[in-house]
């Protein structure tokens, strides 16, 4: 291993080389360009031997990667916002066709009004898709996490896409001490990919069969199935991760002095770092809270949550996106987990950073007070007080 | 079912009998004869449509060949990525890929992916089956639709006489990407698409062969005449077969020129141009594109004409 001062985009694309893909394919949208443009160029050069195909559209870069992920090689694409969503339906074809496509999506808010700052609007538009979703906290996260989600991906229990999820300029455009893998290491964490089905004349088969209304349920009954099998296996690869690279990275959520506290936040992604900071302020001062920070978001693992937070007086979910006109999608899934148990905490949900609002230390302990004060659905908090809005909850 | 080294004895079955196609499909036939044509060394890529829904459904598949669908408008895309896959395991040389899709998803919905891929330079044969509107949705409109044909889109009406646009040249614009070689063929010639097949398989690069198929439904014609339908659209001058290659473009000369009226007349899409007090002016319009393309593309020699 190696630690190097680097920018996040370049430890992406490292480490999506090191991982040996035979085909990437992208279309440019900030903050996502520079993975690509890194990629780009390490193809240039000859330090990976893949086909890097420039396409006119995100549509087509995700139908790229399927056709060849399809003909049985590892690929990889990465995308953010607009670009997500152009991808959508093929982002549920993928899935529905269970390749094992993995994709980096840097965070961004989506339009209208335009805005390239982050958000985690465009990855929650399609946390329902079939797709494994994992959020990184910072730049080495986010490595690690691509080569785990390679790993997952192409286990034969799951053969289920894997989209890693990091922060719009948080992270891809940030310096950070990265420690990136050798080759050989990666190599012996990742054998060579061996798919199960793939297009061959040699073994002729068809993909994508249309399926009648006597068929296609039970394809998304097996869909659901896999993904709540994936959640041992999803802590199966980080703990395999631990004993390979000698330091914790990966798995389902990190809880940060969660043990004995009657609070805790819940929160995905890079904000994380910036709560922790503010938890051991409250600390300081007495208040007994702690962080729960999801990584895997999809599947949802309701069980593992419940335990961590049934002792919980309070939950509070920070969420960087909003399911408008209902709450934020996050509180939604936890308060769905908790329905019908003996014990559960009180979920107030706030959405926070929209559009790359600062999300401060004040931020997150007014959500915090609000809830102690109230058990809250859904509330905005950061908002500017110089504008006057109508229908808001001051 | 017969073991593999008796089945390589021929190709004609590599796409099976069996599917749901309904009578008279021309696209059935024709999808067939590439194939014959092909040989058992391709990977098909088909955008949703008539196609793939009579042939694919699930274990039900009539394709002896590897095939993938996917989506509607992504065929071109998808097709590169199976290209991309082939070309870096080193497998293109003994690989073929055909992409196919109807009209609608090359003319409208699937054209930015086409061209994406045309401007690339993948070693794709991309393969459109013309039957000039959506007929796998219920007949509608699409870009190749020619003009005052009736679709359950473009109606005639008091204030209407059905598709008021040209059909969109795609031949042309296929070829304005510098691909190496682009045809049209029909399904009523089957030697001469045969041979195209096969040409643009010796071809590395794009190929581009646009096959007019008959749709009886979507015409309105019987499904025993598909054939004739398709001779006819040839023989009147408004489908013409040729050839564009390196600059050069080549036509399959017509035998005997028909008036388009022969094959308009009998076609419930056109039924709307033909009164009881003869046919509207709109019937000479249509002949003057079928003299057009017989000037443009020089498809009438003196003796014959």
């Amino acid at each position: 291993m190696t630690k190097k001062m680097m920018q996040g985009c370049r430890a992406i694309a490292e480490m999506a080389t090191l991982c040996r893909p035979q085909v990437v394919s992208a279309y440019p949208i900030t903050p996502q360009t520079v993975i690509v443009e890194e990629l780009a160029q390490i193809v240039a050069d000859g330090n990976l031997k893949a086909e890097f195909v420039n396409v006119e559209g995100e549509h087509s870069a995700a139908s790229l990667v399927l056709g060849a992920s399809a003909t049985g090689v590892r690929v990889f694409t990465a995308t953010s916002s607009q670009g997500l969503l152009l991808m959508a339906e093929v982002v549920f074809n993928i899935a529905g066709m269970r390749l094992p496509v993995v994709m980096v999506n840097a965070n961004r808010s989506v339009s209208a009004p335009l805005n390239i700052w982050n958000d985690q609007q465009d990855s929650m538009t399609v946390r329902d898709s079939g797709w494994l979703q994992l959020y990184a906290e910072n730049n080495q996260e986010a490595t690690d996490l691509l080569l785990q989600a390679y790993r997952i991906a192409e286990d034969h229990r799951v053969m289920l896409p894997v989209m890693v999820c990091v922060d719009g300029f948080m992270l891809p455009h940030a310096y950070e001490v990265v420690d990136v893998p050798s080759q050989e290491e990666v190599d012996a964490f990742l054998p060579p990919h061996k798919p199960i089905y793939k297009l061959d004349p040699g073994k002729p088969l068809t993909m994508g069969a249309y399926a009648e209304p006597d068929k296609y349920m039970e394809t998304r009954y097996m869909i659901q199935h896999t993904l709540e099998a994936a959640i041992p296996i999803i802590e199966e690869v980080a703990q395999e991760f631990k004993r390979s690279f000698g330091r914790s990275s990966g798995g389902l959520f990190e809880e940060y002095r969660v043990d004995d506290a009657s609070t805790v936040i819940v929160v995905l992604g890079s904000v994380a770092g910036t709560v922790k900071d503010l938890v051991d302020d409250l600390r300081d001062q007495g208040q007994k809270i702690g962080v729960l920070r999801l990584i895997a978001y999809r599947p949802f693992p309701k069980e593992a949550l419940c335990r961590a937070l049934g002792n919980a007086e309070d939950v509070v979910v920070l969420e960087k996106a909003l399911c408008l006109g209902s709450s934020g999608p996050l509180a939604l899934d936890l308060r769905s987990a908790f329905h019908g148990r003996p014990a559960s905490p009180k979920i107030s949900g706030f959405t926070i950073g929209l559009g790359g609002r600062d999300i401060t230390g004040d931020d997150i302990k007014s959500a915090v007070d609000r809830a102690h004060l109230q058990l809250t659905d859904i509330d905005f908090v950061g908002l500017r007080e110089d504008l006057e809005l109508e229908g808001i909850n001051a | 079912m017969p073991k593999a080294k008796e089945r390589d004895r021929s190709c004609d079955h590599l796409f099976t009998s069996g599917h749901t196609a309904c009578p008279g499909c021309g696209q059935s036939l024709a999808v067939r004869l590439v194939l014959r044509a092909a040989g058992r060394n391709v990977i098909v890529v088909n955008s949703t449509g008539c196609l793939e829904i009579f042939s694919s459904k699930f274990l039900e598949s009539s394709w002896e060949v590897p095939y993938i669908h996917s989506l509607f408008e992504n065929v071109g895309a998808v097709a590169s990525g199976v290209e991309a896959a082939l070309r870096i395991t080193g497998q293109l040389d003994d690989i073929r890929v055909i992409a196919m899709a109807g009209d609608g998803a090359t003319a409208d919905i699937g054209f930015g992916a086409i061209s994406g891929m045309l401007e690339r330079g993948h070693d794709i044969l991309y393969v459109c089956y013309d039957n000039e509107a959506y007929m796998n949705t219920g007949i509608q409109r699409s870009g190749a639709t020619p003009n005052y044909a009736r679709t359950t889109t473009s109606p005639p009406g008091r204030a209407s006489l059905g598709n008021t646009r040209p059909k969109k040249d795609l031949p042309q614009i296929v070829a304005a990407h510098g691909v190496p070689y682009v045809a049209t063929a029909s399904v009523a010639y089957i030697p001469d698409l045969d041979k195209k097949v096969k040409k643009a398989l010796s071809i590395r690069g794009p190929k581009y062969i646009q096959v007019h198929v008959p749709c009886p439904l979507g015409w309105g014609t019987d499904p025993s005449r598909t054939i004739e339908f398709a001779r006819l659209a040839v023989n009147s001058g408004l489908f013409p077969l040729f050839e564009l290659e390196e600059g050069e473009t080549r036509a399959r000369k017509i035998a005997k020129k028909v008036p388009v009226e022969d094959y308009l007349r009998e076609q419930v899409r056109f039924r709307h141009l033909f009164g009881k007090d003869g046919s509207l002016p709109e019937v000479e319009e249509i002949q003057g594109i079928a003299d057009r393309n017989i000037e443009r593309y020089g498809l009438i020699t003196k003796q014959t004409g």
